[in-house]
């Protein structure tokens, strides 16, 4: 048996970043277990640029940011293995891993960082009707397949979900020769972002059919068409509004889940509107010394923000393995309020917080013109005005330690209203 | 005259623009700020975009290897530089930002790789 002082699990963006912080910050032996062939995660598919404007303050793509990461840990003294899987992190964090070279192993570590990412929702998950053809991906395989192994996955296209993946993959048909016919989504707003909407679909005239789901998938072999609905307000297909599409290729952006098979084993809890473990200030879970970061989590907008949740993560658990972070003293509770989905993190240790806090939320509706109003104690304690709130932009408070030690045991944070849209 | 609508994506409010278009003489409304007047004339006079997409690659650790632009191009040039890039074989292995294509039809913009692949 290996013994390591930190095991991080995945090699993608948050746990190269946990890793390397966590060696900067005195950990002496780090191994990252990934079970792709290479590090860098879903970066290295993602070829289109944007990434990076916050940690490096210029545009660049997801292999070039994924690209920079690898190097420094590298240079670091980092150990990593590739092709290799997990197969189960207990609580007395030994991992259980096996890979084509070593077969089966276990690693003993002091302390653990789960870096797992997440999964696409996948057909079977909105149980669409209908035959079961080739031709149905996730839009993130269609990706892969584009961008990395080099295959087309069709040449007509109808997407469903406007998920940022979605309209990039959207833009990436259309420029690789495919006609992207239309993009539906069932709800009445899209959950990616603007600056994608204008440039993957507005820049190539692809329509964007909001309010409207697919009610039926045709063709036995492969893919022949489909039929899209509008939907009403409980997002049920209103009959009659029924439309039929030739297209040979249907991909779904519609919705990421954090993978978290190893963390239930593990028995660590899991936040049910994240379905990611409930973590603390120190992105601790409720096991001492096993940290998460990154789209394990919670999922990201962009992948900067998992960056700087994942290099905390790093140096709290290089603090936890030199005994350092602190289990006593003046804690908070954060609850999501009217209007908040969920806050990251759940419970604040304020001993352990050096200088600031961020705390990540999101919201269940889009508010033109609110405040995002923070209560502990049954007083207002803060109010952050807000021109612009929507569910795909999530959203960060920073607060700072001598505003956190004025807090009581509970910060609700919720959003007031002036107008919604 | 003619009037147009974008959404403006100088910050993620994403303001709805109405563009009015007479002859030299744009004028802007539905804005929350100076940003859009300004995306929107540059949009209408001059679009230009970063082209990401990948190139074939011989030998290389993946089928593909990506690629970018190194500075924006005119957005009506993106299809014809789609098909130069198409053309392209290159070998590995490639060092990240490695020039593929220098100066891209004319515009004075490398295709640059977004990665560095080391051969199979």
């Amino acid at each position: 048996m290996r013994d390591y002082e930190i095991v991080v699990v995945g090699g993608g963006p948050a746990g190269l970043a946990a890793a390397i912080e966590a060696k900067k910050n005195g950990a002496s032996s780090i191994l990252i277990l990934e079970r792709d062939r290479e590090l860098g995660g879903i970066l290295q598919q993602c070829i289109h640029n944007g990434f990076g404007l916050h940690i490096f303050k210029e545009q660049l793509t997801g292999p070039e940011y994924a690209e920079r990461f690898i190097v420094e840990m590298q240079e670091m003294g980092i150990d990593y293995m590739v092709d290799t899987m997990v197969l189960e992190v207990g609580d007395d964090k030994r991992i259980h891993a096996m890979n084509p070279k070593e077969g089966y192993f276990i690693v003993q570590a002091k302390a653990v960082i789960l870096s797992m990412g997440c999964r696409e929702r996948t057909r079977g998950a909105i149980s669409i009707p209908g035959y079961r053809p080739a031709g149905v991906f996730t839009a993130g395989t269609a990706q892969r397949y584009t961008n990395m192994e080099g295959y087309m996955p069709g040449k007509k296209v109808f997407i469903l979900g406007s998920g940022d993946i979605g309209l990039i993959m959207a833009r990436r048909m259309v420029l690789e020769g495919a006609e992207v016919i239309g993009v539906a989504e069932v709800l009445p707003f899209s959950g990616g972002l603007k600056r994608n909407i204008v440039q993957c679909l507005d820049d190539y005239n692809i329509p964007l059919y909001l309010s409207h789901t697919i009610t039926e998938i045709r063709g036995r072999e492969r893919l022949e068409g489909i039929t899209v609905a509008k939907v009403d307000e409980n997002r049920r297909p209103i009959i009659g509004t029924e439309k039929y599409y030739e297209c040979d290729t249907l991909l779904l952006s519609v919705g990421l889940i954090p993978e978290n098979e190893l963390s239930r084993q593990a028995g660590i809890k899991i936040n049910p509107t994240t379905s990611g473990p409930l973590v603390n200030e120190s992105m601790e879970t409720s096991i001492e010394g096993i940290f998460a970061c990154g789209n394990v989590v919670h999922v990201h907008d962009l992948v900067d923000f998992v960056t700087e949740e994942s290099r905390r993560a790093g140096l709290n658990a290089a603090r936890y393995v030199k005994g350092e972070l602190k289990a006593e003293g003046h804690s908070v509770d954060t609850q999501a309020g009217p209007g908040i989905v969920y806050i990251v993190p759940s419970k604040i240790r304020v001993d352990n917080i050096e200088s600031s806090l961020d705390l990540f939320m999101r919201v269940n509706n889009v508010y033109h013109n609110a405040k995002l109003q923070l209560i502990s104690g049954g007083q207002v304690f803060k109010e952050y005005k807000k021109k612009h709130l929507a569910p795909g932009e999530m959203e960060k408070i920073r607060l700072s330690k001598k505003q956190l030690q004025e807090l009581g045991n509970d910060l609700q944070i919720k959003v007031v209203v002036e107008e919604v849209v | 005259m003619s009037v147009k609508s974008l959404t403006c994506i100088a910050c993620p409010v994403g303001c709805q623009l109405e563009v009015t278009i007479n002859g030299e003489d744009i004028t802007v409304s539905g804005n929350a700020c100076n940003r859009g007047p300004e995306y929107a004339v540059n949009e209408l006079t001059n679009p230009t975009r970063v082209l990401t997409t990948t190139v074939a690659i011989k030998d290389g650790f993946l089928n593909r290897l990506p690629v970018n632009t190194n500075m924006e191009i005119p957005k009506g040039l993106l299809f014809e530089a789609m098909e130069i890039i198409n053309k392209t074989l290159v070998v590995a292995p490639v060092k990240v930002r490695d020039v593929i294509i220098k100066d891209i039809l004319g515009t004075g913009a490398d295709v640059l790789a977004s990665r560095s692949m080391s051969k199979k």
